[in-house]
């Protein structure tokens, strides 16, 4: 039964809905991955294994009784712990919401159980999705099952979607929930050699979803191949009224649809996402991309996005600054962690309760977003912030008036080791360049797997399209699938 | 703009977060790399540029004005709500004392 966990999305729905097997032998079997991976890995916060048996009997029992199946009938997948889930610890990678129950069910969640996923566990994440690496939670990091040629050193996941790319490509999960604020589903997919895909804002309710930058976070799929993320994100996406940005809008047909031919399509190239002193083997798999894209019948265009080396900037204050507003409601009151150092006051206790809980990455970004809106600041930073965001989201409206789709890297780097970065915020944020800016403009973006570096890890290409044309976004990476024929997977040493 | 270790005890005071002095020390270069990098941004020549407020132009909606119109977000469900209340005590939030 091992080999059911070598199946992605697409093929446990049809060999369940065929009789191949059953979503309960495929729970089993992941399940006993999970188990197997869950100490070397650390990629889950809390296992859940009752769950997606419990959804698997369910739909093994509707097919027995010759029911309608659902999109993602038997498929047993991961749920970043950022998803608030019934009587399930949604914790955030925080120890501030270490022990916090959720009585209610995000959106996201629910639609993806509606459609038949079952849950293996909660995954591991950055605290409050703030990490490139994983390197911020309060329960351990996550160790990528990816090694460099030769050395046994522990490499970083990617973040803050670590959990969800080590157990994707871990093959202990055919696809997890990711959320993406600025980079945190793309970087890691690139990181770990899967695919990942954050649709345009609005698509995916936020409701439910513990709240980091809200004008950015984006939910979406990780899994292992254009298809399967296409699949997930229909069961994900869809108009919500308890979330004001949602969109209301149908959800296509994405995978129905899917075309890898780009007769007739032009692909951007940004001139400004070639950066001096790039990484050799990054260049080289973009031109790559490029190659691939000319194959598949697209035109080639040369474009500019003139702001684009002030987007990680404006990142760093607008994000801080909406992240320091929606923490503030972690007091002690309501939920969560509560420290009440003897004696103390209302306002003591607030400022204990926020030193223990909250780990040194997010007080950090509290304080930079408490001190831009503070009181003579505001105009200067948050303000102009905002305006450079306008331009930056204007300069990719004015490309595509020309092209279809833009195709640039995902990540500056390969994966780095655990530790390599940690001392330099700055340099770990600087991790992020290429994937900043489809966050601040709001638009769909994905990271393909595209090859691997001189190391013999992972490499990923991006790409990014216009509002709400998902479709032209998932073309152009099956388009790169077909051709970079990816088929690296970490060696099991676990 | 830099800041020194008062401007990041008042931070830390306006954030409701308990820093000691080592934590301020610790915090005061790295908040100023942070904001030396950040004030790149003063290049840009926003003349005439309105402040981003949508990133995906959307219409505000106004809900139902009808009380519980959605069940996950209606009222009476005063147990839930304080399910997990670090003190919820006889069905409020348990605070410290604020009136002497």
């Amino acid at each position: 039964m091992s080999d059911l966990t070598d199946l992605g999305v697409a093929a446990i729905r049809e060999g369940v809905a065929k009789g191949d097997f059953t979503a309960t032998e495929v729970a089993g079997a992941f399940n006993a991955a999970v188990a197997e991976a869950q100490p070397a890995l650390n990629a889950f916060i809390t296992l859940t294994p009752e769950k997606a048996l419990e959804a698997a009997a369910a739909v093994d029992s509707d097919r027995a009784a010759g029911k309608p199946l659902g999109k993602l009938a038997g498929v047993p997948i991961g749920m970043k712990d950022l998803f608030a889930t019934t009587g399930t610890t949604t914790t955030a990678a925080s120890n501030i919401l270490g022990n916090f129950v959720p009585p209610y069910e995000s959106t996201v969640s629910q639609k993806l159980w509606d459609a038949g996923a079952g849950m293996l566990g909660k995954l591991n994440l950055d605290q409050f999705a703030m990490g490139s690496s994983n390197e911020t939670s309060a329960f351990g990091n996550v160790v990528s099952p990816w090694r460099r040629e030769g050395s046994d050193a522990q490499l970083a996941p990617g973040g803050s979607s670590g959990g969800s790319s080590a157990a994707v490509s871990a093959r202990i999960a055919p696809a997890a929930t990711g959320t993406d604020t600025g980079g945190s589903i793309r970087q890691p997919a690139a990181f770990t050699g899967i695919s990942g895909i954050k649709p345009t804002y609005g698509r995916c309710s936020r409701w439910g979803i513990v709240a980091f930058a809200s004008s950015l976070d984006q939910a979406g799929p990780m899994a292992r191949d254009v298809r399967d993320c296409a699949i997930m994100l229909e069961a994900m996406a869809g108009f919500d009224p308890k979330d004001s940005t949602s969109l209301d809008m149908p959800v296509p047909e994405w995978a129905a649809n899917l075309n890898a031919d780009l007769r007739g399509k032009k692909v951007g190239i940004p001139r400004e996402y070639r950066m001096d002193g790039m990484d050799t083997d990054v260049a080289r798999t973009w031109d790559e991309g490029i190659a691939w894209l000319k194959d598949a019948g697209a035109e080639i265009v040369d474009i500019n996005l003139a702001h684009t080396k002030y987007a990680l900037p404006a990142y760093y204050i607008i994000a801080p600054a909406e992240a320091s507003s929606n923490l503030a409601r972690y007091d002690g009151v309501r939920y969560g962690l509560r420290d009440l150092p003897q004696g103390a006051g209302l306002q003591d206790m607030y400022a204990a309760t926020r030193a223990a809980g909250f780990g040194a990455e997010v007080k950090r970004r509290i304080m930079i977003g408490t001190y831009v809106l503070s009181a003579g600041f505001y105009d200067a930073y948050y303000t102009q912030a905002q305006k450079v965001r306008t331009l930056i989201s204007r300069d990719f409206m004015d490309a595509f008036q020309t092209v279809d789709v833009i195709l640039a890297p995902t990540a500056p780097t390969a994966a780095f080791g655990l530790g390599e970065m940690v001392s330099d915020p700055l340099a770990m944020y600087l991790n992020d360049v290429f994937a900043v800016p489809a966050s601040l403009a709001g638009l769909p973006a994905m990271s393909v797997p595209a090859g691997l570096d001189r190391q013999g890890l992972p490499l990923g290409l991006q790409l990014i399209g216009r509002p709400f044309d998902e479709q032209g976004v998932l073309d152009a990476g099956l388009a790169i699938e077909a051709r970079a024929g990816f088929t690296a997977r970490p060696a099991k040493w676990w | 703009m830099s800041v020194d270790t008062a401007t990041v005890a008042r931070i830390a005071s306006l954030a409701r977060i308990k820093v000691t002095e080592d934590e301020i020390a610790a915090m005061v270069p790295e908040l100023n790399g942070i904001l030396a990098w950040v004030k790149q941004l003063g290049e840009v020549n926003v003349e005439g540029i309105a402040p981003m407020t949508a990133v995906i132009p959307n219409k505000q909606r106004l809900r139902d004005d009808v009380v519980g119109a959605d069940p996950l977000t209606g009222g009476g469900v005063q147990g839930k709500v304080l399910s997990n209340a670090p003190a919820g005590e006889h069905g409020f939030f348990g605070v410290p004392k604020v009136i002497e």
